[in-house]
């Protein structure tokens, strides 16, 4: 039965739904270890693994990227699992590729699904995906909400194995702090009605007709990442993976693609409607509705019947 | 500070994706394509800490169709050097190959900050940074949005999900994944960057060591994600109208 190491992602004192998405794939697939770095308290937590190992160390309290590459791949050395899962998130990014290379085990990322010895990964921005076949141990960072947190959650007592942290005392990376979003103007995610711009908004000139109609509708304005990347628009605007979680009455998407990153953070809406000139975006997928009229007749016309 | 910042052309999603008739790999033959969009976050912040902290940004590229035009793009907005690192480069090139390449590249050239796009849409085998960071035994940093100098050292801000930032202080050398530059990307006419070319010399560094993914694509196929939205037309007045009735009959509007 093969051997499967799952990074535990935890922040401000709480397990992420990422890591019980991943337990309950892993489970299908083998024997589950959790690898616990810095928060040995939150063991009690992964009863779906049959094994935690859990590493702590001062300079592990908080996440710090150079301190948890070099734990993971000491406990990966340790240990020889025949797959290691870690989140394609943040925090995974910096762990999963430094391992592949220190450890020279194959990566796949962007995984999706995940069986023995083969991968589906989703790529070019939700339009294609990617099955990939790997022989012997290797590394697949997991795209969040691929496999239901549920699975991976589990009353059981799994045995705790303490290991000793590797030597931390040169880090070249040092956490200083965390900084909250400032208070937005908006909460989005209390938004009953979001109307959203994307990369086919084109530039921040267009942006009022948004506001208005969004105004209209009696909601608020949010985004995808590339409006925010750009600063046409505020971080707390943001919905997505980076950004934050939604689930309104309606969901209006203009102009906005549909990458996985995006659809993590509002595919639960309960009507969503997008407009794309582009047919074959991955967003219609997802919509219940879909329209491919160009976004600068559209959002005029709704205006005007508003 | 030598800032050394690793570019490369992805297929433009704007344009239809095909699959080739191996089953295996996008037909590239009508492709088109353009810089990663975080590269150019990446290129833009490493622009942004040398014009307040003085230092040289150099862009690198593997040798690829038009990956010329990009490197002048890059001498345009202010790129001191561009190397293009020659090898066998065509197709589809694995993350861990284009990191070997670029890793031994590096390593030649000297650097003290790697700056390069979080996230590409074909980096199947893995992001690039961390695995540069591993071959050029550097921390990695990623999902950055923000580099500055404070002292000798570095201050850096990495996101979280919800728009959590936590910052970090660092030494160099690093390597640093940028999910977006403090300012939008600069924009280049043509004009300038045809100017740019004059008399710039691409340096050319040919690729060393090799190493492969250590996978293989067993296939490639279109997703079916949902049950896919029922299509209300291309035409504003009618689908706006249609809009209208489904918010009516939703009691939204």
């Amino acid at each position: 039965m093969s051997n499967i190491y799952v990074i535990v992602e935890h922040f401000k004192g709480q397990v992420e739904d990422i890591t019980f998405e991943m337990m309950g794939k892993a489970k299908e697939l083998g024997d589950v270890t959790a690898v616990l770095i810095g928060a040995k308290d939150l063991a009690g937590e992964l009863g779906a693994a049959s094994k935690v190992i859990c590493v702590d160390d001062a300079n592990l309290s908080e996440f710090n990227p150079e301190g948890y590459c070099k734990t993971v791949d000491a406990v990966v050395a340790a240990g020889s699992p025949d797959m290691v899962m870690v989140g394609n998130t943040s925090m995974g990014m910096d762990i999963a590729a430094g391992l592949s290379v220190s450890q020279n085990m194959p990566l796949v990322a962007y995984a999706t699904d995940v069986s023995s010895g083969s991968v589906v990964s989703q790529l070019y921005g939700g339009k294609m995906n990617v099955e990939s076949s790997v022989s012997g141990p290797c590394v697949v960072s997991v795209l969040a909400g691929s496999f239901p947190a549920d699975a991976g959650k589990g009353d059981g007592s799994p045995a705790v194995e303490d290991m000793a942290a590797p030597d931390l005392s040169g880090l070249s990376v040092k956490f200083r702090k965390l900084i909250e979003p400032e208070g937005g103007d908006v909460d989005i995610t209390s938004q009953e009605i979001l109307v959203s711009a994307g990369r086919g908004i084109q530039n921040e000139d267009n942006l009022p007709m948004v506001e208005e109609l969004a105004g209209k509708l009696g909601g608020a304005v949010s985004c995808s990442r590339p409006i925010v990347d750009n600063k046409w628009l505020g971080k707390t605007r943001q919905v997505g993976k980076s950004g934050l979680k939604v689930k309104p009455k309606l969901y209006l998407a203009l102009g906005i693609s549909g990458a996985p990153e995006h659809i993590e953070g509002m595919k639960d809406a309960e009507l969503i409607i997008a407009c794309n000139t582009d047919p074959n975006a991955p967003i219609f997928e997802y919509a219940h509705y879909g329209c491919t009229a160009d976004l600068f007749d559209l959002i005029p016309a709704l205006n005007a019947k508003m | 500070m030598n800032i050394v910042v690793p570019i490369k052309q992805v297929p433009d999603l704007v344009e239809e994706l095909e699959i080739d008739g191996s089953g295996k790999d996008l037909n590239r033959e009508w492709l088109k394509n353009k810089v990663n969009e975080f590269d150019d976050h990446a290129l833009e912040e490493a622009i942004l800490f040398k014009e307040a902290n003085g230092g040289t940004v150099t862009a690198i590229a593997l040798d690829s169709d038009d990956i010329d035009k990009a490197l002048f793009a890059a001498a345009a907005k202010g790129a001191d050097k561009v190397v293009k690192v020659t090898g066998d480069f065509g197709g589809s090139v694995s993350s861990h190959t284009a990191a070997k390449a670029l890793a031994d590249a590096i390593q030649s050239l000297g650097f003290d900050i790697v700056m390069t796009g979080v996230q590409a849409v074909d980096d199947r085998d893995g992001q690039i940074a961390g695995l540069l960071a591993g071959h050029l035994g550097a921390a990695n940093v990623n999902v950055v949005t923000g580099v500055d100098k404070d002292g000798d050292g570095l201050v850096i801000h990495k996101e979280y999900s919800g728009g959590v930032v936590a910052e970090f202080e660092a030494s160099t050398p690093i390597v640093l994944g940028i999910q977006a530059a403090k300012e939008t990307p600069r924009y280049v006419p043509v004009a300038k960057i045809r100017k740019a070319s004059r008399g710039l010399t691409v340096d050319e560094i040919a690729a060393s060591g090799t190493a492969d993914a250590g996978s293989e694509v067993s296939r490639m196929f279109k997703p079916e994600g949902g049950e896919g939205a029922e299509m209300i037309g291309d035409d504003a007045e009618a689908a706006a109208s249609k809009i209208m009735e489904i918010l009516n009959s939703k009691g939204i509007k």
